[in-house]
């Protein structure tokens, strides 16, 4: 049974069809990107997955339960993990708060039963030594990490990353795939936006391809990024 | 000598304009609403004190302990029920709801209490006091300064210390985040709006014990209480205190002066703050 399985996902912003019959399904512990051109529907597929935005039509299977209509707090209790494109850190937080509150509430643990987690994840994702800084005094990199970090201090079973390896270099951007990876190894299911695809490529076993909303490919990276539709859409490629 | 004692009575008297300001703050600071109906709040309190003391013939404090509770499940459920529909982007819909409900309370009193002035009868206490060095000080504006003291202090713990006042923070910082830790905000909210109105109630006590109400003096108390928040700097509750106090001491030294001064005193002081500091002395957020 996949752990997560989306079947004719559907969403409008009035005229604006953002989602059109998206279906897919993925396993548990399977890493899944996906890319496609701005503006194609990743960031808003993330949104719909996580409830912060109600499907049109379709329905979403969670370890075989349906949460179409489960509200966005109660998916993260569920097991749902998200890192945001721009760095949305509770700013006035220091770096620990952050993963305590996402901890605590996240798992629904009382707060003393999720430091030691929260300060392995710290230690892990490389930001033990600004844990009491407050999030907003945090660099572009700190903050993917812190991202990425409070995400995962939810016990996430799925985790959703989007864009978390724009913008860095290629030294940061090595670093921040060895995390993931390390993380893919434990178990956790990954869902993983980004236009950076060799570092998509190194932990992803699969991609989907996103085009005005609709999947346009879905397989094994080789194959999607070899298919002439994908180069023409994605890459600009004309053949 | 005199001087002394005016400051000192002014300071007192900040601790209970602090004790006004601070619900509002703590409400402001976490969901950004503006309560226009704080003030009718503090004499709805003051009232259902009386009502607990005459009633079943309870000791004011003892009375204020019964309607902590009550207030708490006021607050939690009008915030449930109706304020949270109000919040959004626009900032009008909080401020005519809350300028609604402050009608309401006033006009619902007047029909159940009618027009006269009321009184909270806090017996030989009122007009005890005892010497402290140079001056002599009533022994409820000390109580009334050492309540807005403690409640400043627990407001401020359970902000830093605490698993609530942190999802507070991180529901003011960003609820459609703070949902994704799955922090639920309405229901932070509800939980913030109740611990506001037990502020309130300890609030209403020293109102209702300190001089006479009646069903329509909240707004002015509401003056006051926005003139702390804004001279401390929006989301410092120390700021608050602070707040209170210049008035507090404007007001008494204004009616050293002529006692004719001593409102307009206060509402100088904070245009003076105003003007010279537009953030306020402390600002930060919450």
């Amino acid at each position: 049974m996949p752990i997560l399985s989306l079947s004719d996902v559907s969403k409008s912003f009035g005229a604006l069809q953002v989602a059109r019959a998206i279906s897919f399904d993925l396993e548990k512990g399977e890493a899944l990107g996906i890319i496609g051109p701005n503006g194609a529907g990743k960031s808003t597929l993330f949104n719909l997955i996580t409830g912060n935005l109600q499907v049109d039509a379709g329905r979403i299977h969670f370890e075989g339960r349906d949460i179409t209509r489960v509200p966005a707090e109660k998916r993260c209790l569920m097991g749902f993990g998200r890192s945001f494109q721009i760095p949305q850190p509770f700013e006035k937080l220091t770096v620990f708060e952050n993963l305590v509150v996402a901890g605590a509430f996240g798992s629904n643990l009382p707060e003393n039963q999720v430091t030691g987690l929260c300060a392995e994840i710290l230690v892990e994702c490389g930001l033990i030594d600004r844990a009491n800084d407050p999030a907003g005094s945090l660099t572009l990199l700190q903050r993917k990490r812190l991202e990425l970090a409070r995400s995962l201090a939810t016990s996430p079973k799925v985790l959703l990353l989007d864009e978390i390896a724009g913008g860095l270099t290629e030294a940061e951007c090595h670093a921040l795939v060895e995390t993931i990876r390390a993380i893919h190894a434990r178990g956790v299911s990954i869902i993983w936006i980004e236009h950076v695809l060799h570092a998509l490529n190194s932990v992803v076993s699969r991609l989907l391809v996103l085009d005005f909303g609709k999947v346009i490919g879905l397989g094994e990276p080789g194959e999607i990024m070899a298919s002439r539709e994908v180069r023409e859409i994605y890459l600009g490629i004309e053949i | 000598m005199i001087w002394i004692d005016t400051i000192i009575q002014g300071i007192l008297l900040g601790g209970l304009y602090a004790l006004f300001a601070a619900g509002l703050s703590l409400v402001f600071g976490i969901m950004r609403l503006v309560n226009l109906a704080h003030g009718d709040l503090i004499v709805l309190g003051a009232f259902l004190i009386l009502v607990l003391v005459t009633a079943l013939g309870l000791n004011p404090f003892l009375a204020t302990l019964v309607a902590i509770p009550l207030m708490f499940a006021l607050g939690w459920g009008l915030q449930l029920v109706i304020l949270n529909r109000t919040l959004g982007d626009d900032i009008l819909p909080p401020l005519l709801v809350t300028f609604g409900l402050s009608i309401v309370i006033q006009n619902g009193l007047l029909e159940g209490f009618s027009a006269d002035s009321q009184r909270i009868s806090a017996g030989a206490l009122e007009t005890a006091s005892i010497p402290l060095g140079p001056v002599t000080v009533g022994v409820m504006p000390l109580l009334t300064f050492l309540s807005a003291l403690a409640v400043i202090v627990a407001l401020n713990q359970l902000f830093y210390r605490t698993s609530l006042g942190r999802a507070f923070r991180a529901t003011s910082d960003d609820p459609v985040t703070a949902g994704l830790m799955g922090i639920e905000p309405n229901r932070i909210f509800a939980v913030a709006t109740g611990i506001a109105f037990v502020v309130v109630t300890i609030a209403a006590l020293y109102l209702g014990t300190r001089a006479n109400f009646d069903p329509t003096i909240g707004p002015a108390r509401l003056i006051y209480a926005f003139e702390a928040v804004i001279i401390g700097g929006l989301g410092s509750l120390w700021g608050t205190l602070a707040g209170g106090i210049i008035i507090g001491v404007a007001q008494t030294v204004g009616a050293a002066i002529n006692p004719e001064w001593q409102i307009l005193a206060g509402h100088v002081a904070f245009l003076v703050v105003l003007a010279v500091r537009p953030r306020g002395l402390f600002p930060k957020g919450l």
